[in-house]
């Protein structure tokens, strides 16, 4: 498979996260660890059957999730597939929300009708965790669109984007490219970055598709500026979508990313991974971006490094993040389960009324526990 | 960084329109009796075509509210592929009339997620035949997007265009979709049958938190009826009596209303009074009105020009015998399309249809003459 190296170091060279504080980049790598240790409990959840359905892990993708979320306002809309655990917490949801909404509970983000794909967050603009393949290409076009109509046409919003993120799989699908045509022929604001792990499920991305190393062509064929990114490298990933997401912004005009990526394990929790091998997954592991981002606060400024975390402080953080994790798995175990005589009909329609299904009389039922 | 402990709020819901979908006004919905009279005065009535009475209905509405803008395929430039959308760009500039490319999956889609986002989008399918490449969005996100996400992101949203046989448009280009697209909670669906409630119906249906699905027929867009000045909004979920019998109940919507009118005219030539309905929405389905009128009559004809398996006449009818069926004094009969892909040749399309000779054939089958 064809991934990108890191992009050529030079210590000369000023990059844009440079600037940036170090509480930010602390919490990059706080987010980063969050969400790996969440990953490593969801499986474990998983094999105890408190878990159920199809349920994808993020880890070894992390920067990406948080690198990208970094680059945009806490207002600009993100909209995603099926594996989006990452995403969720990267843009705020409480570990507890998301561990009992795959514990089925009435306390989950989702209420528990949602699941491990389906994970949605308004307060933090989080449009969803889709199913299908590409389906969310669509809709983070609609919400670009809505955007820029908002600025535009009513005049109630500043200029927003919308980052929507789907899988090299998901680049074959015709929702795709009908999406990054309406988006270019309307001028719309969406950022499509594909989290590019090499593979859709077993099927390794020269296999799947066409001119795989070189997707920006793409992106360019539709008139959309498009960019590859290493996407291992969290600081890279900021430095170079920041640009990006501003230009898309201030020109209101899509982008398209080819991130490089790596998953490392299967594709959902029952994949014996195949059609790969021990030692690609290990030379992956060899450049994680957590224990990169780590090195590089802990080394010190002469050594290019920021000198802004010690041993201790790196080994507490993981300790409170592991306790975080716990927390929300003991939360997800004790919260109720949704009442099916109470909670099975309603959120069906925002308008109940009389006729409308022959077996079920809607209702508005329980406030979602994120409102 | 320590994450604070989650304790939501488990209360209960009190509002009447789900709080996914923020502050939302709804219209007065009149009863029947408060609706402006279907016929204007003698010299007094204001005739204008279906296509007329839906561009007033979303004119209106886009008038009142931003929010709402029309897209969908030659809606613009072109003044509508069926010249629904006539004039509007004019009006509502290019930003709200909105011409897209030949990708009813991606506008479909991009219309939802605009919904999502707070906007009230109204989309035009050229005709429901070409929905079908957009059934991912419309069927798998549009309805279950409030019930999927918890209620969190509702999805306020306008599907419309040609539902139905045209005219010899062969089986690609004929599709009801309603036997189809019904069967899916969290949309509803609405099939007007003359201009009149067109109108009425389009606005209630803009007004409307939830999906609806509006299927017109090119065949009526050249109808002509009174359209009243004044503003009004029709409820879904009611049906109307179109002509008061006690023979046989009659129950249709969209363009087969129109031929059970004429079945009506016939069968009372020879005295057979029938009592007909048009549910004009399905779902929600005016299944109280259906048993009423049964009442009176003890037996009931269907007539839905989509196909007879698993079709709305078949919901229909179990329905009628799960709340009516006391009352039957005969077998509930359907009168459907007939169960082959549409024709192409006139005699063979008009033989497919549930045209008024159907209708009196089944009608006359259990009325005692
Ligand atoms: C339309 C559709 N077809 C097939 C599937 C089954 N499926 C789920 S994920 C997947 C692979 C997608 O891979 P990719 O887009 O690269 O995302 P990744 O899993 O690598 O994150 C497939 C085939 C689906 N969910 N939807
Ligand atoms: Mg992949």
């Amino acid at each position: 498979m064809t991934q990108a190296t890191s992009k050529p170091r030079n210590a000369d060279t000023a990059r844009l996260s440079d600037a940036l504080p170090n509480e930010t980049l602390l919490k990059w790598l706080y987010d980063m660890q969050l969400i790996r240790e969440f990953e490593a409990r969801t499986m474990q959840m998983y094999q105890q059957a408190k878990i159920g359905g199809f349920c994808h892990i993020y880890s070894g993708q992390e920067a990406s999730a948080v690198g990208c979320t970094a680059a945009v306002n806490h207002d600009d809309p993100i909209v995603l597939a099926y594996r989006d655990h990452g995403h969720a917490l990267a843009r705020g949801m409480h570990p507890a929300a998301c561990m009992a909404e795959m514990f089925g509970k009435l306390a989950g983000c989702a209420k528990g009708k949602g699941g491990s794909m389906h994970m949605f967050d308004k307060p933090n603009w989080l449009f969803g965790g889709h199913g299908i393949v590409s389906a969310q290409t669509p809709l983070g076009t609609g919400l670009a669109f809505a955007c820029r109509y908002q600025w535009e046409v009513m005049e109630t919003a500043k200029k927003r984007v919308c980052l929507t993120f789907l899988g090299d799989g998901a680049i074959d699908q015709g929702a795709f490219h009908e999406a990054q045509n309406l988006a270019s022929v309307f001028g719309i604001p969406v950022i499509y970055i594909i989290e590019n792990n090499g593979y859709s499920m077993g099927t390794a991305i020269h296999r799947h598709t066409a001119n795989c190393d070189r997707l920006t062509m793409r992106g360019e064929s539709y008139g959309i500026k498009s960019i590859e990114v290493d996407g291992l490298d969290i600081r890279n990933v900021y430095d170079q979508m920041k640009p990006l997401v501003d230009e898309c912004r201030d020109l209101q005009r899509p982008g398209f990313v080819d991130l490089k990526t790596y998953r490392y394990q299967g594709h959902s929790m029952s994949d014996p991974q195949k059609y790969r091998t021990k030692d690609e997954v290990e030379s992956f592991k060899e450049r994680d971006s957590i224990a990169n981002l780590a090195a590089h606060l802990m080394a010190q400024e002469d050594d290019g490094g920021r000198g802004c975390l010690t041993e201790d402080d790196w080994n507490t953080m993981q300790k409170d993040i592991r306790q975080i994790v716990m927390d929300a798995v003991a939360f997800a175990e004790q919260a109720a389960d949704p009442d099916p005589e109470k909670e099975l009909s309603t959120d069906t329609y925002a308008l109940p009324m009389k006729n409308l299904s022959p077996s079920e009389n809607y209702s508005h039922g329980t406030k979602n526990p994120l409102l | 960084m320590m994450t604070t402990a989650y304790t939501p709020d488990m209360s209960l819901i009190t509002d009447d329109v789900h709080p996914a979908l923020g502050h939302w006004e709804l219209p007065h919905f009149a009863e029947e009796h408060e609706l402006p009279p279907r016929d204007g005065a003698p010299g007094q009535e204001r005739v204008i075509q279906f296509r007329e009475a839906l561009r007033e209905a979303m004119s209106e509405e886009m008038r009142r509210d931003q929010r709402i803008f029309l897209c969908g395929e030659e809606v613009a430039q072109y003044n509508g592929a069926y010249k629904v959308s006539q004039g509007m760009l004019e009006e509502f500039g290019e930003k709200r009339i909105i011409d897209t490319p030949i990708s009813e999956n991606g506008f479909a889609g991009m219309a939802i997620g605009a919904a999502m986002m707070g906007l009230k989008p109204i989309v035009e399918f050229m005709s429901w035949s070409f929905s079908l490449v957009a059934a991912d969005p419309i069927l798998n996100n549009a309805p279950k997007m409030l019930y999927m996400s918890g209620g969190q992101w509702g999805c306020p949203i306008v599907f419309r265009g040609n539902d139905g046989a045209g005219g010899q448009l062969g089986s690609t280009h004929s599709w009801c979709v309603e036997g189809l697209y019904a069967n899916i909670p969290g949309l509803k669906m609405v099939i007007p049958s003359n201009p009149y409630d067109a109108k009425g119906l389009l606005k209630t249906a803009i007004r409307d938190p939830d999906p609806v699905f509006f299927l017109e027929s090119e065949r009526m867009l050249g109808d002509r009826a009174h359209v009243p000045a004044e503003e009004y909004y029709i409820p879904f979920g009611r049906a109307r009596r179109v002509r008061e019998g006690d023979a046989c109940t009659l129950v249709s919507w969209g363009r087969p209303v129109n031929f059970c009118i004429e079945a009506c005219e016939k069968l009372a030539e020879n005295g057979i009074e029938c009592d007909l309905l048009d549910m004009r929405t399905i779902r929600p389905l005016d299944i109280d009105s259906i048993v009423a009128s049964l009442k009176k009559t003890g037996r009931v004809v269907v007539v839905d020009q989509s196909w007879p398996f698993g079709s709305v006449a078949s919901e229909t009818i179990t329905q009628i015998c799960e709340h009516g069926f006391d009352w039957l004094d005969s077998a509930p009969v359907r009168v459907n399309t007939r169960d082959v892909p549409t024709p192409y040749a006139r005699g063979l399309e008009h033989a497919y249809l549930p045209n008024a000779e159907r209708v009196v054939e089944a009608v006359l089958r259990i009325v005692e003459v």
